[in-house]
């Protein structure tokens, strides 16, 4: 079966495949996604619900600046709040060490021309965070952050996208990309696509494709694990990190704690599996409970973990393929990618549909870890901005 | 961390069989088990019941004794009050007992986790004074605790049971509402030829239905539209039956649909599934030996499937047999007279099944009705979900917490799982089920942050 060519095809239902596919529907394209399992069936529906510019790698800072942008007035891009609410995020310092790191980093965005993340003295902190332990002496806030449900988000990026015409294939694996003539096919186990312009947004499952555009890349499937309290009494409004172990820590509206913060379960992308390792959740366990000992009390209901794809250098793709015209990258966000969302979505609707960003995209190219593919290749003829 | 080649979960008759019939054979044995003594919920506390309370709870109950003295007996370790929160795929098993945890590793696993009852949502149902025909006669079996002015309500071989036994406990219940449909009669006589070998059960069922009437217990036949009417509590039942509505009014309601498979191990261990049209359930796929679709992974009793305690204790001697003749032991006789005691022993499910089937009140129940007690989740706003595009019950967990509070779905997943699949016109096989995500049961915080499996783990990269 062959269907007709659109204007572009996505690979990949999460939440960027669906905010690009959105984006581009709202300038006009036909746009179809596929998806190989369900939409938000990995990382986008089961991630931590972060929305955080605190802590960003610095070439990430202008992007997700905008994407926050995007973040606070959500309800009138989808119709649908996402469960986002507003709140400091916060990393706390448990040495004075540790604060002269986070006061360091603090100076150089200011010199980059960001003044988003704040130092917090000792009763500043407590001021935020009444529960935090004794020995805690500040931390760095960015507190016009916030948290959002991840699947509810995601699956609002979908109704909206597919309100405007975007057509979800999903239980539907994009087996091969080609190139024929000017269009791409792209071969599934429910018939052929073929399309004007292609997207990869296929997180851990991205490489495949990179490879088959020519553009072979390392992307590490990984499942970071989060695990979920009962019900607690309000004891925190803010979203907590740690400067030195890892560690997320948030308290939902209805009064459950998500703990999350990089420690990696077993991801099995072949199989769509992921295992929690506990051995290495008793130290997620240890840090929650030294930095709030209310949490010595609290009871673990489930864990879970979603499979991500994570690149050797922790940030992103975000770039025009070096060596097919017209075929676009937006994968390996490396557990990071869910506040990016509504930016990268905005960036690559953009691309696609002007062939250039202002957007400051040159750190994220695919051509990095394809220097060959880059020389010997067609070249792009994209404007990509200015690096940050 | 100790390693057996056979780790059974759960003590009741199928894991007490089990366990007793694989230590037999020279394979060290581990039995973990949730209660502080053998016997399951079918043979609760049967070591410490008196001679009265085994009167009043009858001879099957009485035949659990064996069970639990041939484990006592056997070589097999028995660790009681142990809770299994963690299984992986490397078969690791992680486990609560006296406030901490433990690991153990094992070439073969036995999961005899058994049945629970089936979800019943319909108005009222968890106001306080509502419980289950199970919970019931739990309360019984521990404490000889029996409810006053009880009112049963639903359908299934399990509430004579358990009615006929609070006849002999001297509290008859108030009122029987079954939930049987007069068209079921017909339908369940079909299989009456094929259901003579279990005579047997058929004549004990009868008994029961006799010693009902003979009480004096007013039973009322094809009732529907069953709600529980309270504000703060329980203070009636409501339902149409003999073509007008009754109300009968009490403090204490005890429901009952049936009881279906414990998916949660073999769903957390990623064993494959399939929805059983006659007992209306997901059951593990499973081979002839009880062996699931991940190797050395076995289901006995009531887990793979409905049938009773007697096939339960059959079936977990067979899987014994099977994991013997897998560790290279030599074989034992008598697998084909088990066999076909089994065969015989199953021959009144399927008109059990046509008779008991569910019924539509709670495969169906209306908008207003809570599915999820822990999250407060109606039938409705699941309904609203999938109209949105919520292709299954895993995305509607996402999108309303239906399932995530802390029973994990046991309350409500089937329930959930039906009405997904009504609304879409479906069957539950294509629906499927709630993904079951580690802990199984609640674990502190404290207990995860003191946990040393005492191994290396494997590599987060495979």
């Amino acid at each position: 079966m062959a269907n007709r060519t659109v204007d572009l095809v996505v690979v990949g239902g999460g939440i960027h495949g669906c905010s690009a596919a959105l984006h581009a529907a709202m300038r006009g394209l036909e746009v179809v996604v596929l998806e190989k399992d369900t939409v938000a069936r990995h990382a986008s529906g089961v991630n931590a619900g972060g929305v955080r510019r605190l802590g960003r790698e610095f070439p990430e800072v202008p992007i997700s600046q905008r994407s926050m942008e995007i973040w606070h007035r959500i309800g009138d891009l989808l119709d649908d709040d996402c469960g986002f609410q507003r709140a400091p995020q916060i990393k706390v310092a448990e040495t004075e060490a540790d604060l002269d790191r986070l006061k360091a980093r603090a100076a150089h965005l200011r010199a980059m021309g960001f003044d988003h993340e704040v130092v917090l003295d000792r009763d500043e902190l407590r001021g935020h965070l009444p529960a935090v332990s004794d020995h805690c002496v500040g931390g760095l806030a960015s507190l016009d952050d916030g948290f959002a449900l991840p699947y509810q988000t995601t699956f609002a990026f979908q109704r909206k996208a597919r309100s405007l015409g975007v057509r979800f294939e999903e239980n539907c694996r994009a087996r091969t990309v080609e190139r024929v003539g000017a269009d791409f096919r792209v071969t599934t186990d429910r018939g052929v696509f073929t399309s004007r312009k292609l997207l990869n947004c296929g997180g851990a499952w991205a490489g495949e494709i990179a490879r088959q555009l020519g553009e072979a890349v390392s992307v590490e499937p990984t499942a970071p694990m989060m695990l979920v309290t009962s019900r607690m009494p309000r004891f925190c409004n803010a979203v907590v990190g740690n400067q030195t172990r890892p560690l997320s820590f948030k308290q939902m509206q209805n009064g459950t704690v998500v703990i999350g913060g990089g420690r990696r379960g077993r991801a099995l992308p072949d199989t769509n599996v992921s295992e929690l390792i506990f051995s290495e959740l008793r130290q997620t366990a240890e840090t929650a409970m030294a930095i709030f000992p209310i949490m010595r009390g609290a009871t673990i209901v489930r864990s879970w973990a979603g499979i991500e794809g994570r690149m050797p250098d922790g940030i992103p793709v975000i770039s025009p393929s070096s060596t097919e015209e017209g075929a676009y990258h937006a994968f390996g966000f490396s557990s990071h990618g869910f506040q990016l969302g509504p930016g990268v979505g905005e960036i690559m609707g953009e691309l696609v549909a002007t062939g250039r960003t202002n957007a400051p995209i040159a750190p994220f190219s695919i051509t990095r870890f394809t220097p060959e593919a880059g020389a010997s290749g067609s070249s792009p003829t994209h404007s990509q901005g200015i690096s940050a | 961390m100790k390693s057996y080649d056979v780790v059974v979960i759960g003590a009741g008759p199928a894991g007490m069989a089990a366990a007793v019939e694989t230590s037999r054979a020279g394979l060290s044995t581990l039995v973990l088990d949730e209660q502080q003594r053998p016997g399951g919920q079918i043979y609760r506390d049967i070591e410490a019941s008196d001679a009265t309370r085994r009167g009043i709870l009858g001879q099957d109950y009485q035949s659990g004794a064996d069970l639990a003295a041939a484990l006592r007996g056997s070589t097999a370790e028995y660790l009681p009050g142990a809770v299994v929160w963690n299984i992986d795929s490397a078969k690791q098993i992680d486990f609560s007992v006296r406030g901490g945890s433990q690991s153990v590793k094992a070439a073969h696993i036995v999961v005899a986790t058994g049945a629970i009852e089936r979800p019943t949502p319909m108005p009222g149902w968890t106001l306080p004074g509502v419980t289950t025909v199970g919970a019931v006669q739990i309360l019984l079996k521990t404490s000889g605790v029996v409810l006053e002015d009880l009112v049963m309500v639903g359908s299934g071989p399990l509430l004579w049971l358990a009615a006929t036994q609070m006849i002999a406990a001297g509290t008859p219940p108030k009122a029987i509402v079954e939930t049987v449909p007069k068209a079921r009669y017909r339908a369940a006589a079909k299989h009456l030829a094929r259901a003579i070998p279990g005579w047997r059960y058929l004549a004990k069922g009868f008994a029961m239905i006799r010693a009902v009437k003979r009480a004096g217990v007013p039973v009322h036949r094809d009732a529907e539209e069953i709600a529980i009417d309270g504000v703060v509590a329980a203070e009636a039942v409501s339902f149409t039956s003999d073509g007008r509505r009754h109300r009968i009014e009490t403090a204490h309601v005890a429901l009952h649909q049936g009881v279906v498979p414990n998916q949660q191990i073999t769903r957390l261990m990623n064993c494959e599934h399939r929805f059983d049209a006659g007992q209306r359930a997901f059951l593990p796929v499973v081979d002839a030996s009880f062996e699931t679709s991940v190797e050395n992974v076995f289901v006995a009793g009531d887990g793979a499937g409905i049938g009773g305690a007697r096939a339960a204790a059959m079936r977990g001697r067979l899987v014994a047999m099977r994991i013997a003749e897998k560790a290279g032991k030599p074989a034992t006789d008598g697998r084909e007279k088990l066999e076909a005691a089994l065969r015989r022993d199953a021959a009144v499910r399927p008109l059990l099944e046509a008779l008991y089937a569910p019924s539509e009140d709670v495969l169906s129940p209306a908008d207003g009705t809570l599915v999820c007690r822990c999250e407060e989740i109606t039938a409705g706003q699941i309904r609203e979900a999938v109209a949105l595009g919520a292709p299954g019950p895993n995305q509607v967990k996402s999108f309303l917490r239906a399932g995530m509070g802390p029973c994990q779905g046991r309350m409500c997943g089937l329930a959930v799982s039906e009405i997904i699949a009504a609304a879409k016109g479906e069957e539950p096989s294509s629906v499927d089920y709630y993904r079951i995500r580690p802990p199984l049961k609640p674990l502190l915080l404290s207990e995860l942050a003191a946990f040393e499996p005492g191994e290396a783990p494997r590599a987060a990269a495979e």
